[in-house]
C-alpha cells in the first residue's frame, strides 16, 4: 500500500505491507533509526514518537496509520545544530546513564512541555510513567525536564512578546 | 513481533464501515485506538484477515452533556481524562481513565475500544456497571442501545451482532447528592488491574442510600456487578457498618482465580478493602468533596 508521511518536516512516500509497524518504517525503511525498539509489546516506551503532535509507541502503530499525517521523532529535535532544550538538559543533567530510553524518554518530555511549560515534578513523574528507564535514572530524567523547562521559560521570556514557539 | 499478514481499509463513513464489516463478518476486526488489538496481532493471538480502521471517520470523539451524559467511542483516554465536564461532574469516569494502561497509550486507546473489547482487566466496563451506562451499537439493521448489563457475555465476548460497531456510551446525568469513585490496585503503572473496584452512589434527601452501583475488575469472566453489595447498602446510612456490610458480600460475590498477580483468597480480600475505600470517596464526593 502506497503511503505519504511527513516526518521530521520533511514528506516521505513508502510502499508497505499493511502489517508493518511504524517503528519499522521509521528504522528500516527510513533509516532513523534513533528511534528504538525495547520490550516490542506496549510497556517500556522506547519507541515513543510524536503521531500529530502527541507521544504514542511507534510499536504498537501500523505504518499505514500515518498515512497523510505528521511524525516526529529524536533526529527532529536538534535545529540547525543546535540541541533542544530537552536534549540539552538530558546532557547537563546526565538524565542518561545506557541511552537506550533516550529517546522516547525525550520525546515524551518534549509533548508534555508542549502542553504544559512548567509541569511539576509530580506532573513530570506521570507523563513519564509509559517510559521504562532499565538503569532506574529516573531523578536525573526528571531534573532534565526540569532543566528544559526552565530553560524554555527563559527563552520565551527573552523573547516576549514572541510570536511562536519552534516548529 | 510482526502480525499475520491482513487486508487493510479505512473507510471515512461510519454506514461503510458497517457495510463492510457486514460483508466480511467474523474475517474482519475493527480497529480503534489499537492498544489491545495491535498486541493481540503481534503475539498472533489474533490474525484478522481484514482490519477496517476507524480511525479515519470523523464525528466519533466527543463528550458532551446535554441531558444525559453521551461520549463517542472514539474519544481518546487521554481526552476523556482531560474533559473539564468529566472532571467536574464525573469524577469516577477521570478516576478511571486516568488509571488505564499508561499516558502513552492512553493518548491512542479509546472508550469504545475498552468497552467492545470485553475483557475484564480492562477498567471501563467496572465504572459504567456502577453507572448503569448504555452502549450505543450500529449496524445494518440501524442503531441499538444496549443496557450495559446485558453487553458482556463472557471474557473478550460482548452481545455485539458481527456488523455492530460501538459508536457511543451513554451514561446517566449526574445527580445532585450523587458521586462515585473508581480504586485500582496494579503492581506497576501500565498493568492490568490485581483488583478494580467502581462505586456510585445517589444518596435521598435525608443521606441515605438511594441507589447504589457497584462494580468489580478482573475477578470474574466479565467485569460483574456487586448485587448483594448493591442490595446491602440501599435504604441505609452510608456509614462505616453498612459499608463494611457491603464491602463484604462484594468480596463474597467476586469470582478471583489464583495467577501471577495473586491467589484468589488475597484478591477476594483486596475487593473488600478497595470497595471500602471506594464508597468512602463515592460517599464523600456525593456529599460535596472531593
Amino acid at each position: 500500500m502506497l503511503m505519504q508521511l511527513t516526518i521530521n518536516g520533511a514528506s516521505k512516500e513508502a510502499d508497505v505491507e499493511p502489517r508493518l509497524l511504524l517503528v519499522h518504517l521509521i528504522r528500516e525503511n527510513l533509516l532513523l533509526t534513533g528511534t528504538h525498539i525495547g520490550c516490542d509489546t506496549t510497556s517500556c516506551g522506547a519507541c515513543t514518537v510524536l503521531l500529530d503532535g502527541r507521544p504514542v509507541k511507534s510499536c504498537t502503530v501500523f505504518a499505514v496509520q500515518a498515512n497523510g499525517r505528521t511524525v516526529s521523532t529524536v533526529e527532529g529535535l536538534e535545529q540547525n545544530g543546535v540541541l533542544h532544550a530537552v536534549q540539552e538538559g538530558f546532557t547537563k543533567e546526565h538524565g542518561l546513564q545506557c541511552g537506550f530510553c533516550t529517546p522516547g524518554m525525550m520525546m515524551t518530555s518534549v509533548a508534555l512541555l508542549e502542553r504544559n511549560a512548567a509541569p511539576t515534578e509530580l506532573q513530570i513523574r506521570q507523563a513519564i510513567s509509559g517510559n521504562l528507564c532499565r538503569c532506574t535514572g529516573y531523578v536525573n530524567i526528571v531534573k532534565a525536564i526540569q532543566y528544559a523547562s526552565t530553560k524554555m521559560g527563559e527563552a520565551k521570556a527573552e523573547k516576549q512578546p514572541a510570536t511562536a514557539g519552534r516548529a | 513481533m510482526i502480525p499475520a499478514a491482513f487486508e487493510y481499509e479505512a473507510p471515512t463513513e461510519l454506514a461503510q464501515a458497517i457495510d463492510r464489516l457486514a460483508k466480511f463478518g467474523g474475517e474482519a476486526k475493527v480497529l480503534a485506538g489499537g492498544q489491545s488489538l495491535i498486541p493481540l496481532m503481534k503475539f498472533r493471538l489474533a490474525q484478522p484477515a481484514r482490519i477496517i480502521d476507524l480511525n479515519r471517520i470523523a464525528g466519533l470523539a466527543y463528550v458532551r452533556e446535554n441531558g444525559d451524559l453521551r461520549i463517542g467511542a472514539l474519544t481518546r483516554e487521554t481526552d476523556l481524562e482531560e474533559s473539564a465536564v468529566i472532571r467536574e461532574r464525573y469524577a469516577i469516569i477521570a478516576d478511571t481513565a486516568a488509571v488505564i494502561a499508561d499516558p502513552i497509550v492512553r493518548n491512542l486507546a479509546t472508550v469504545g475500544g475498552n468497552v467492545a473489547h470485553a475483557d475484564p482487566a480492562n477498567d471501563h466496563p467496572a465504572t459504567l456497571l456502577a453507572l448503569r451506562a448504555s452502549v450505543v451499537a450500529r449496524g445494518k439493521g440501524g442503531e441499538r442501545v444496549i443496557s450495559i448489563d446485558d453487553f458482556f457475555v463472557d471474557t473478550f465476548t460482548t452481545s455485539l451482532a458481527p456488523d455492530e460497531i460501538v459508536t457511543e456510551i451513554r451514561i446517566p446525568r449526574a445527580q445532585t447528592q450523587s458521586g462515585g469513585a473508581y480504586i485500582k490496585l496494579e503492581r506497576k503503572v501500565g498493568d492490568f488491574a490485581i483488583v478494580g473496584v467502581a462505586a456510585h452512589l445517589q444518596l435521598d434527601e435525608r443521606g441515605n442510600v438511594a441507589t447504589a452501583g457497584i462494580g468489580l475488575t478482573n475477578v470474574g469472566p466479565t467485569a460483574i456487578r456487586a448485587r448483594g453489595a448493591e442490595d446491602a447498602l440501599r435504604g441505609r446510612a452510608p456509614d462505616d457498618k453498612a459499608i463494611a456490610v457491603a464491602a463484604e458480600a462484594a468480596a463474597a460475590e467476586s469470582q478471583p482465580v489464583a495467577d501471577l498477580r495473586g491467589p484468589a483468597e488475597y484478591k477476594r480480600d483486596v475487593v473488600r478493602v478497595l470497595t471500602t475505600r471506594a464508597l468512602r470517596r463515592a460517599v464523600a464526593r456525593a456529599k460535596g468533596g472531593k
